[in-house]
């Protein structure tokens, strides 16, 4: 038997074919060395992220996420939710707040999910993949498992918003979260120190304000580059999206020459732990990370 | 003026502070703002321009009842969801919800500016993740670009041609999705019947026509 269970929430963008499909690859890579088994909640829905504040408003918002809840409670119960987006995460996390803190809210959204054939009545914890790491397994027991130091290589630890704001890991500061450094010397890279770790991506708005957007990421590798980093790495699949596919159009733009790779803290341990590149999901790179392909490959 | 705003206008007669905390989430939070301006300094959209009102000012506007200087006001739309000024803010105030809320109220009764990128957006991805349930990646980047005509959308598309063939090669967009196919909820007609009804129930709750 596994040594951890839990109910396992991947959102839109971690499907198969989807924006984040190698950030499923890695982690499933990695539950596997760790031993951690996670099942996915039987036909999940989408949390609505951040962005769909306006056009969804404020219960169909909730209710999208108690559906998930009561799913998870039904088919797999006892079991803690694990997200791995950071925006699943915040929202369903969100969700559970408002609803065990407002019981009119509570009320209402058990009457829309009996339309669905669905009911609440505990609502599970909602945990981020990195509070698993860190809270259930330790450093200590991550370390163990590496076969394979990233010795050498040196990265820039980029956090973003909502995986540090307004939840964050236990324990951390808003300011200066340092769980993605530790979670890099761990695996045996260095985390540099530069000053955009906690800096917005743009989100959503990369979509409908891009310049606004290319700008907040132009300072992000802007400092990454200053402070050595060969690579960004991140625990947010849309921080990782926004921060990889521009720097092309950020170039046009401003006249750089940015092409750094950017990575999900699952692709570095699976590496470490002496996973294939294919397990690591690096063909999924649209900036390819060769110093990693290689290193994989020895 | 639309009617939902008319209605609505005539309800609170001039005590728009009370129409914020009574219609938009999180809005009773509004009279905690000591006017301290850390949220201002703390958003990182703050530093582009496009930026009418930070939140300290929306709040102070609200209470001062210039309403319809806040509800056409860019500035909620300009939110990136990057919590930094909720964290911040020492009187706790939920101003990421709050800036939602008011977007949110002043969209549904009608007063949200005309072609508003981000509130497009909103439409768009929630109509699109509602459908069936979940995110179709493909078919939302297309209504995304082809917003302002097919033209324009092509141009585009053209634009960001790099980067959708990047991620095609990177296995990370399936451009079968752009047919419908694709990640889909099985139980899609409970998703829709429950979804109607919070509809009904929130519209009820703020006393507001379905």
């Amino acid at each position: 038997m596994a040594k951890k269970e839990y109910a396992f929430y991947p959102g839109c963008s971690s499907q198969k074919g989807a924006s984040a499909s190698n950030y499923l690859t890695s982690v499933e890579s990695m539950c596997k060395t760790l031993d951690i088994k996670i099942t996915e909640i039987p036909d999940w829905n989408c949390c609505g992220a951040s962005i769909s504040y306006a056009e969804a408003g404020e219960l169909p918002r909730h209710v999208m996420n108690a559906r998930n809840f009561a799913l998870a409670e039904q088919n797999l119960p006892g079991q803690d939710i694990v997200a791995t987006c950071a925006a699943c995460w915040l929202g369903a996390r969100e969700s559970k707040e408002r609803l065990e803190h407002n019981s009119v809210l509570m009320a209402d959204t058990q009457e829309a999910l009996k339309e669905a054939g669905l009911n609440i009545k505990v609502i599970p914890e909602v945990r981020h993949m990195v509070e698993v790491l860190i809270e259930d397994l330790g450093y200590g027991e991550l370390a163990s498992h590496v076969k394979k130091p990233l010795e050498g290589m040196k990265f820039a630890g980029y956090v973003g918003c909502q995986t540090n704001r307004p939840f964050g890991i236990s324990g951390e500061s808003f300011e200066n979260p340092m769980y993605l450094d530790k979670l890099i010397e761990t695996v045996g890279g260095e985390a540099v120190k530069y000053d955009q770790k906690v800096t917005c991506c743009g989100g959503a708005l990369a979509f409908s304000e891009p310049d606004k957007a290319q700008a907040q990421i132009k300072d992000i590798i802007e400092a990454a580059y200053d402070s050595g980093a060969e690579m960004l790495v991140t625990p947010c699949p849309l921080c990782q999206a926004n921060t990889e596919v521009y720097q092309g159009q950020i170039n046009k733009k401003y006249g750089t020459k940015f092409n750094l790779p950017v990575l999900y803290y699952s692709q570095l341990m699976v590496l470490a732990y002496g996973g294939s590149a294919k397990d690591a999901g690096l063909n999924g790179q649209v900036i390819k990370a060769r110093k990693l392909e290689e290193f994989a490959s020895k | 003026m639309s009617d939902m705003n008319q209605q609505m206008a005539a309800k609170y007669r001039n005590n728009f502070l009370k129409e914020i905390e009574e219609q938009a989430e999180m809005g009773e939070w509004v009279k905690m703002c000591m006017q301290c301006g850390v949220c201002s300094g703390s958003c990182p959209t703050n530093f582009h321009p496009g930026w009418d009102h930070p939140p300290q000012e929306i709040f102070m506007m609200i209470r001062a009842g210039k309403r319809d200087e806040v509800l056409n006001s860019n500035s909620m739309w300009n939110c990136v969801s990057c919590y930094n000024c909720y964290v911040r803010c020492p009187r706790k105030v939920p101003i990421t919800h709050i800036m939602h809320g008011i977007a949110e109220y002043a969209y549904r009764i009608g007063r949200a500016p005309k072609n508003q990128p981000t509130l497009h957006l909103s439409q768009t991805f929630w109509n699109n993740a509602t459908k069936t349930g979940r995110v179709n990646e493909v078919q939302l980047t297309q209504s995304l670009y082809f917003k302002n005509g097919i033209g324009d959308g092509i141009k585009q598309a053209l634009a960001m041609q790099d980067v959708a063939l990047g991620l095609v090669k990177a296995g990370r967009l399936n451009p079968l999705e752009a047919l419908g196919m694709g990640h889909k909820c099985k139980d899609i007609k409970g998703i829709h019947a429950m979804l109607a009804k919070a509809r009904e129930l929130e519209a009820k709750r703020k006393g507001r026509a379905a």
